[in-house]
């Protein structure tokens, strides 16, 4: 009687392509291994001494950060312009919607500057699908990063970076560790690792930084390192923000990385040929430790490599599916 | 004098089911069925193939003035609670300033009674400004109209306070409404915490955020002997501690709203905000105590919970928009969707709505007895139709039930005898 929404329906166009990149929740392996294969071309071309493809000539492409992340925003600059969009840099202060500008008045403002791309962070779970929402047609929104919802060209970038050193996915034990509660990464991660099945993803933090009823999501969960890591294939360490200390989730930072940060002795239990990940900034002897992160099975440089790649796959693709149906809308 | 004709009668509380003639003179229902000596209609209302009951009262409707008038107001509020079938509005203390003192009381009593459509009757603050600290001045406060007295969802940190303001009102047999609600364990939570909201990445709030206010409130309500109202509880464990209170003799009530009966945490999924309240809606378990508690008198009144909102209210990330849903037009086509699922027989429905809260209120309402106040409703229980931007009274248009088809329609409602409502 009630219509519950297909929170996938409106990132897809009538013929099932990408238009918006909200979530990697309930897109089709078919989608995503795309997304895998034409980053993974990107990959080469970015090594070449010409990085420039024209697939965005002529477009505008504003990344839209309501939340400030150097990282993020750089890695979608470079990719917007490595696809030749224009690209405009907007940092809005959550504090300016405030005087009395909601979220859709800024949208407004920005559309009449003819955008054909949004790219957005927000501390809110969901804006980025609001702001899907709402834009004119034909302009494409990619998420890149919304609250703890999603942060799906990251968990994409994850996923190349994976298919890159691991090749199948179907073998992987993979064990993200960290911050479970606030992490908009492992949730993408997880609906993302689930669809190119992988044989068992696990979850591995305190009570207190795991949400409610995280198995539905099809994790199993361990409180333990030395369990959870036990035969993993690919280890995830997430980042943990030090205001979690205050805010009575952990006693201190020292006893979470004894338990829960990531040595090379702990790292023995997974599989010798396990690969460790963290999407970054690190914090050193807090999640992970130095020899480990910059130790022989760290792939982290190579995330951030990839990351490009992904952003220039997901912009490019989201707007070919813009493009297709605008066309298909003009036949009509 | 006004007769109604050939209409379905249903008044629960005088155990009335059938199709008769109701006859009203100077606003008052003088005779069923007969025709008194004497009787000389001026208006007659043909209500063949209608249902007429007693007007509803809404146990929980935010009419928004003072204080809040860019979202309503007294005036369209009123109207809209008509066009629903709602002759009385019991209205929460939450206007600003808060109705802690006789002075607001009255306001919100005279522009209702100056706008002459709904009865609003205003619940007063327990304690000042609702800051949980000092007692409001309830005995004032009854004296300018008053019906019953809350904290609002607001909280009363101090167990000692609670228990005062309990005490204080237990001296002068007023009625306590809990609305239940931890604030600690709300927090910034936004929605039910279970599997969608793991999900949707958002902030959730636990059962427990109600059910430990719950426990805490009937330990001090055993203590104190006070009467109390529970309202619009939301999870399965608050409706079986009440109903177990209740075995035990302790005089408690409790109301659940419709839109807690018919939906759940679930329908979230999209971030669409007008599925944003507080309560959050809960899961399908909780929802089965609720339906659960309705049949078995754990709960004894539905209401709207109305919380009418400006559009831009709920134009944003779903945790950044206001909670409420406005819902005094299909309080009761939403009700009668209860009778389709069969959930409740008609007659029982009608009495959630009517005799059942005038009955915790100690109201004269709620009735059609011979002498009671002629507040009446009539619906097509027939009529289809859905509630949209072109036809919603109400100034606020935050309803997730718009443009979803509805099964019954009020055709007209009377106050005191006098029309004040014509489809």
């Amino acid at each position: 009687m009630f219509e519950i929404t297909d929170p996938n329906n409106i990132q897809l166009n009538s013929e099932g392509q990408l238009k918006h990149f909200i979530t990697t929740e309930g897109l089709s392996r078919e989608l995503l291994t795309e997304i895998i294969d034409t980053a993974d071309s990107f990959v080469d071309m970015n090594a070449q001494q010409v990085k420039k493809v024209p697939l965005l000539r002529g477009k505008t492409v504003v990344n839209l950060f309501f939340e400030s992340s150097t990282r993020t925003l750089s890695t979608f600059e470079l990719a917007a312009k490595r696809l030749s969009a224009d690209v405009l840099n907007l940092n809005i202060s959550t504090s300016s919607t405030s005087k009395g500008e909601t979220l859709k008045d800024t949208l407004q403002t920005l559309e009449a500057m003819h955008s054909d791309m949004f790219v957005v962070r927000h501390s809110d779970s969901g804006a980025a699908h609001f702001i899907a929402e709402h834009v004119t047609p034909n302009v494409a929104v990619i998420n890149a990063g919304d609250g703890r919802h999603a942060h799906p060209t990251q968990a994409m970038l994850d996923m190349l970076t994976i298919k890159r050193h691991k090749g199948d996915f179907s073998p992987l034990v993979v064990t993200i560790i960290g911050d479970i509660l606030h992490s908009r990464v492992a949730r993408s991660q997880i609906h993302a690792l689930r669809t190119l099945g992988a044989a068992e993803i696990r979850v591995v933090a305190p009570n207190t930084l795991l949400p409610r009823n995280i198995e539905a999501l099809g994790v199993k969960v361990f409180t333990s390192m030395e369990s959870g890591l036990k035969d993993a294939d690919v280890v995830i360490m997430l980042r943990l923000q030090k205001e979690r200390m205050k805010s009575a989730l952990l006693p201190s930072e020292s006893e979470f990385y004894k338990l829960f940060g990531l040595t090379n002795e702990k790292l023995q239990h997974a599989k010798p040929d396990a690969v460790v990940m963290h999407p970054g900034p690190i914090n050193r002897g807090v999640e992970i430790e130095s020899a480990v992160a910059d130790g022989p099975q760290s792939l982290i440089l190579d995330q951030v490599t990839n990351g490009i790649a992904v952003r220039m796959a997901v912009m490019s693709m989201s707007m070919s599916g813009q493009m297709t149906e605008k066309n298909l809308k003009t036949e009509a | 004098m006004l007769i109604i004709k050939n209409g379905r009668l249903i008044d629960p509380q005088n155990n009335h089911d059938k199709v008769c003639d109701l006859y009203i003179q100077n606003g008052k229902v003088i005779s069923i069925g007969q025709a008194p000596t004497g009787f000389s209609a001026n208006k007659t209302i043909d209500a063949s193939g209608h249902i007429v009951i007693p007007g509803l009262i809404d146990m929980c409707a935010h009419v928004r003035e003072p204080g809040y008038t860019q979202k309503a107001t007294i005036a369209s509020e009123t109207a809209a609670a008509v066009a629903g079938g709602i002759t009385t509005m019991i209205t929460p203390p939450t206007t600003k300033p808060v109705v802690d003192n006789p002075a607001v009381a009255e306001l919100i009593i005279d522009r209702a009674e100056a706008t002459g459509l709904a009865n609003v009757m205003p619940v007063g603050a327990l304690t000042q400004g609702l800051q949980g600290e000092q007692l409001a001045p309830m005995h004032a406060l009854s004296r300018s109209g008053c019906v019953a007295f809350s904290n609002a969802r607001e909280s009363i940190p101090s167990a000692l306070v609670l228990l005062r303001c309990l005490e204080y009102a237990a001296t002068h047999d007023f009625l306590v409404i809990f609305q239940p609600q931890n604030h600690d364990l709300t927090g910034e939570g936004c929605m039910h915490d279970d599997t969608t909201c793991t999900r949707l990445g958002l902030t959730g709030i636990p059962e427990t955020a109600e059910t430990i206010e719950v426990a805490r409130c009937l330990l001090l309500v055993e203590q104190t002997g006070v009467r109390a109202h529970f309202g619009q509880l939301s999870a399965e464990r608050s409706v079986r501690m009440v109903t177990d209170a209740r075995k035990r003799g302790l005089n408690v009530t409790a109301d659940v709203s419709i839109h807690h009966l018919l939906l759940t945490d679930m329908n979230v999924n999209g971030f669409n905000s007008m599925f944003h309240v507080i309560p959050p809606l809960r899961s399908q378990l909780d929802r089965a105590g609720l339906r659960h508690g309705l049949v078995t008198d754990g709960i004894q009144a539905i209401c709207s919970d109305h919380q009418p909102h400006d559009p831009a209210a709920k134009q944003a990330p779903f945790a950044a928009t206001e909670p409420g849903i406005s819902g005094l037009e299909t309080l009761l086509p939403l009700g009668l969707m209860l009778v389709e699922q069969e959930l409740l027989s008609l007659p029982q429905l009608i009495e959630k709505l009517t005799a059942a809260p005038a009955a915790i209120l100690e109201l004269n309402k709620g009735s059609l007895g011979i002498g009671c106040d002629a507040d009446i409703c009539i619906f097509n229980p027939e009529t289809q139709w859905q509630l949209n931007s072109d036809n919603c009274v109400s100034a606020g248009h935050n309803s997730p039930f718009m443009n979803t088809p509805l099964k019954g329609k009020v055709t007209h409602t009377l106050i005191k005898g006098e029309m004040v409502y014509q489809a």
